[in-house]
């Protein structure tokens, strides 16, 4: 019984090093975190429709900086 | 028997010790201490520290794709060629992954100061760069004057002053 627990506390620490072990990218390795293209909104154009229909669905609440219709017509 | 006596404790903290020694960070380098060395292949042969000893040396580490390290060209020359008569050698360490983008980059920003190439990451990892640009102002003595990281509008006068102050004292 104590050689079973044992054996479940060092397999639970095993599997905690798996996330202790994992490095972020070091400061100087993210040059292509860095593109302009990994970014959320790198498309000025999508991000406008993106945020046309959700204004126009969401009627109320409406989108960043404009103020919710409420018609759905906006 | 104890609890704190029984081996599977005891292996248990065995355990703990050795994964807390492995999360472990290179701390920043603080005032006082000894730079490390620096040997790195540049435009016109290797780039060292040791070469520049006795001189106050302007130490940044910066790469093609970051906006404040683009900014902080026009800077490093001006601070090369206000300060380079008076003992100050800018030296700026290139950390990107590959050399093109690098020289790309320069072809630019012409650099009038000393550029190393360190794409393994060797570098940055031995001297704790944190962000980037970092820079370090290392004394005549070789030692670490200051640690800096990022370059904004605002912190140029308060970096310059440092460097004046790190050439006054090593005239004295």
């Amino acid at each position: 019984m104590k050689r079973l627990l044992s054996c479940i506390g060092l397999a639970g620490l095993i599997a905690l090093t798996g996330c202790s072990t994992y490095q972020p990218p070091q400061p100087w390795e993210k040059g292509t975190l860095a593109r302009p293209d990994m970014t959320m909104e790198s498309d000025a154009l999508d991000q406008r429709f993106v945020q046309h229909i959700y204004s126009s669905k969401e009627n109320a609440s409406g989108g960043y900086g404009v103020g919710g219709g409420g018609c759905g017509c906006n | 028997m104890s609890l704190t006596h029984t081996p599977f404790v005891r292996r248990s903290a065995a355990v703990i010790g050795l994964l807390s020694a492995l999360c472990l960070n290179a701390h920043a380098l603080e005032r006082g201490q000894p730079a490390p060395d620096l040997k790195l292949a540049g435009l016109q042969g290797p780039v060292t520290l040791a070469a520049a000893k006795g001189k106050v040396v302007y130490l940044d580490f910066w790469a093609s794709w970051c906006g404040p390290c683009k900014q902080s060209f026009p800077w490093m020359n001006e601070m090369q060629k206000k300060y380079g008569a008076r003992g100050l050698q800018v030296i700026a360490v290139n950390l990107d992954a590959k050399r093109d983008d690098a020289e790309q980059f320069l072809k630019q920003n012409p650099a009038n100061f000393t550029i190393g190439f360190d794409a393994s990451g060797d570098s940055p990892r031995r001297f704790a760069v944190k962000g980037m640009p970092t820079s370090l102002l290392i004394g005549p003595d070789g030692q670490v004057i200051q640690q800096h990281s990022g370059f904004r509008e605002d912190e140029r006068s308060q970096l310059e002053a440092a460097i004046v102050d790190a050439l006054n004292k090593a005239s004295r």
